[in-house]
């Protein structure tokens, strides 16, 4: 996917006036956060199942290598297969590879952030196989040609009156007198439609919500059981995750689930949890003929023992965004990558470079709310922050900015030209207030003024009238 | 640590109301001083270094934050009228010193003496009532850092309501932020706009006439707003409240007839 986040001022600005999409915010904004704040009210032990979650990753973490090679071993003795890919080039290769061996015509997809990451959509069909989302949120984005704009509710920028439009344009069969109304209308028509897909698909491919090191399992968390159809029906099953989403046991997997689904969608667990160990057995009613574990790193191995390290622990519950102002202002789309919201800021730079990501660790008023509901307690605004120091140590925040930080710093270094400093803009401060007390113009501070007015100062400054009153109150 | 009778209390006055609003400093010092403390300003202070740290200069940071200390430790307790300065000289300086074990123990002795104003009077200084009458509806906004970096929240309301006559009417999203936050608002100012235009709306919706926060950053933000947008809201740090003194005219206003006053 081209990165598009060196725009995210304009893009900012393109959102902010786009009427519709302002509607469809007002859905985040509301919502998730009501159902997550229930949620968790309803769970008394929330905190602790928080706690273990933590460890649980961390301890993963620091062994990653160990249980990667671990759910690889068992993935082969369970008759599957396991392909490390090292950048998104690789990952595509491999996947287009798989698909050739059976000349696969059409690929059915369930929803899954790394395919967006490594843009695999756009490579398969160039190489002439058909993708399917079938996850409805998905299928919708796909009709439009979008890419999703949060990571687990890729359509939430959409109304449902613009998604009837999308159904009675794509679906020509569709009468025109079939209402579409009610959502569950739109969700039967898109699961007729995905019904032949399903059935015609030779290749099925999912993410992964988690991997379990101690069974070679993949899991997935869907609520609309696309997931299942997608990987038991065709011929090759196909997952698609990264490296950190490896948990050592089944009993890991279970306590982060506990947290997964509260956090995400305020649910206690999302309606299907699936697990799938390797391809179908004798015995087995039914299921792939072939498992194939595709594992990325994309530059995620690199981030192990640095500053960012604890950005592995994401398990991808969106509440970080959910609870973001800016998120709120702006939607997914504006922050020009695959990760939008808080921790889009801190794993976009990891993963597509800071040179090509840097307004987005600077796009946040620091709030610290995304910290307080992460169920793996990352602490994204320090991470922003260290993003930040990043920058400036290697010249990339803007010349002005940091000549006025550095002409600041000098003056906060010295206390006694600080003084004078102040006084000097207590001054000027004073003379655009004049009488109103308020300044509707402020120079250097355009952004300010130009929404807002600035309140004008007191008389004097607090360390002027301070002195002063402490010269009065001296005894003679 | 134990209490001392009359703890020799230094003010950290912080910029903004170095800059504009004096009044809170004064109104702080007295609440400190009823309280039982017995208040200094040192005089060669100058600001907490947020600016250099949330934009990546650590050097700078560093340099500004060894002043701070050195200019603060001997004292019993540090307080800041703000969540801000105070979570950053509290919750960030150690940090700051992150691998210099010999100042990371300074930071770490002088973080735990540093409070913020509604914090210290209500958790340190024991006080949970104040006398004075004010016969007004007041909404309070959570500034971020003072909520979730310093867990304040209820130490505001709870010397609020204690006041006769307040009543507080809650707004909506009252732990949502303003948009201000710090170089923020001029960097990113449409996004910055359209967060403080929602804060706005739930600060009118709530019926209140008085807005009180504890961060004169987001106050500042808040009533330019609301003065932009012609409401008749009055908007005032909290410790002008509690030391009820609200003769100053209210930010952003030269209006110096107040609800304090009976209006
Ligand atoms: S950073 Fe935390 S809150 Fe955000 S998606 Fe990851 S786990 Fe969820």
């Amino acid at each position: 996917m081209e990165i598009k986040s060196p725009q995210f001022k304009k893009n900012a600005k393109a959102a902010l006036a786009d009427e519709q999409l302002q509607k469809a915010l007002s859905h985040v904004r509301s919502k998730f956060i009501e159902k997550r704040a229930t949620a968790v009210r309803e769970l008394d032990c929330f905190n602790e199942l928080r706690d273990n979650a933590v460890a649980i990753k961390k301890h993963t973490i620091k062994h990653l290598d160990l249980y990667l090679e671990r759910f690889e071993e068992k993935v082969l003795e369970q008759g599957g297969q396991v392909h490390w890919a090292a950048t998104a080039r690789d990952a595509r290769g491999q996947v287009l590879d798989i698909c050739r061996k059976i000349a696969a015509k059409t690929v059915t997809k369930g929803k899954s952030m790394i395919s967006e990451e490594i843009g695999l959509n756009e490579f398969l069909e160039v190489n002439d196989v058909t993708p399917i989302e079938t996850d409805l949120g998905e299928y919708i984005i796909q009709l439009r040609g979008e890419h999703p704009s949060h990571i687990i509710a890729p359509a939430v920028h959409l109304n449902m009156d613009q998604i009837r439009e999308d159904f009675r344009e794509h679906h020509t069969e569709l009468p025109e007198d079939r209402s579409l109304e009610e959502p569950i209308s739109l969700l039967q028509e898109a699961r007729g439609i995905l019904r032949e897909k399903f059935l015609g698909a030779d290749v099925g491919i999912t993410g992964a919500n988690f991997l379990i090191a101690e069974t070679g399992t993949s899991v997935i968390v869907t609520n609309e059981g696309n997931g299942d159809l997608t990987q038991t029906l065709p011929r090759i099953h196909i997952v698609l995750a990264s490296i950190e989403k490896v948990v050592p046991t089944l009993e890991d997997t279970s306590q982060i689930l506990r947290v997964l689904a509260r956090s995400a969608t305020g649910q206690e667990m999302s309606v299907y949890t699936t697990l799938s160990s390797g391809p179908k057995r004798g015995d087995d009613p039914d299921g792939p003929d072939e498992f194939h574990v595709v594992l990325l790193d994309n530059g995620r191995s690199s981030m192990l023992g640095t500053e960012f390290e604890d950005m592995l622990r994401c398990i991808r519950c969106g509440a970080c965004m959910n609870h973001c102002p800016v998120y709120h202002a702006v939607g997914g789309h504006a922050y020009g990558w695959v990760y939008p919201g808080p921790m889009g800021s801190v794993l976009s730079p990891s993963l597509a470079g800071i040179e090509n990501t840097g307004h987005l660790p600077n796009a946040s008023t620091f709030c610290g709310r995304c910290e307080s509901v992460c169920p793996m307690r990352i602490p994204l605004p320090k991470m922003m922050r260290h993003w930040r120091e990043r920058e400036f140590e290697l010249h990339l925040s803007p010349a002005s900015q940091r000549r006025n930080l550095k002409l600041w710093a000098w003056f906060a270094k010295r206390p006694k030209y600080y003084r004078l400093f102040s006084r000097l803009s207590h001054l000027a401060l004073k003379m655009l207030a004049g009488k109103s007390g308020r300044i509707s113009f402020l120079p250097l501070a355009g952004g300010w003024t130009r929404f807002r007015d600035m309140p004008g100062p007191e008389p004097k400054t607090f360390m002027q009238a301070w002195q002063d009153r402490s010269t009065r109150d001296q005894p003679q | 640590m134990s209490k001392p009778s009359s703890p020799r209390v230094a003010l950290f006055v912080t910029c903004l109301v170095d800059l504009f609003r004096p009044s809170v400093g004064f109104a702080t010092i007295k609440l400190l001083e009823d309280a039982g403390c017995k208040v200094d300003v040192p005089i060669s202070q100058t600001c907490c270094g947020q600016p250099a740290w949330n934009s990546g200069d650590r050097e700078n940071t560093r340099k500004i934050a060894e002043t701070v200390i050195q200019t603060f430790e001997s004292y019993d307790y540090i307080v800041a009228p703000s969540g801000s300065c105070a979570g950053m000289l509290k919750m960030h300086y150690p940090e700051v010193f992150a691998g210099d074990a010999k100042w990371m123990e300074r930071a770490n002795l002088f973080s735990e003496k540093v409070f913020e104003l509604t914090e210290f009077l209500h958790d340190v200084m024991n006080v949970k009532k104040l006398k004075q009458k004010l016969n007004s509806n007041i909404t309070y906004h959570d500034s971020c850092a003072g909520l979730r970096e310093l867990g304040i929240s209820k130490q505001p309301r709870t010397l609020l309501k204690s006041i006769k006559g307040v009543k507080l009417a809650e707004m909506k999203d009252s732990e949502t932020c303003c948009g201000f936050g710090g170089t923020f608002c001029v960097k990113y100012p449409e996004i910055s706009n359209s967060i403080v235009e929602t804060k706005t709306e739930n600060i009118e919706s709530s019926g209140a006439d008085v807005l009180l926060a504890g961060d004169l950053g987001c106050l500042m933000n808040i009533a330019g707003k609301l003065k932009r947008q012609g409401s008749t809201l009055e908007v005032r740090h909290v410790a002008e409240v509690l030391a009820g003194m609200t003769d100053t005219a209210p930010i952003c206003d030269t209006n110096k007839k107040t609800v304090a006053k009976g209006r």
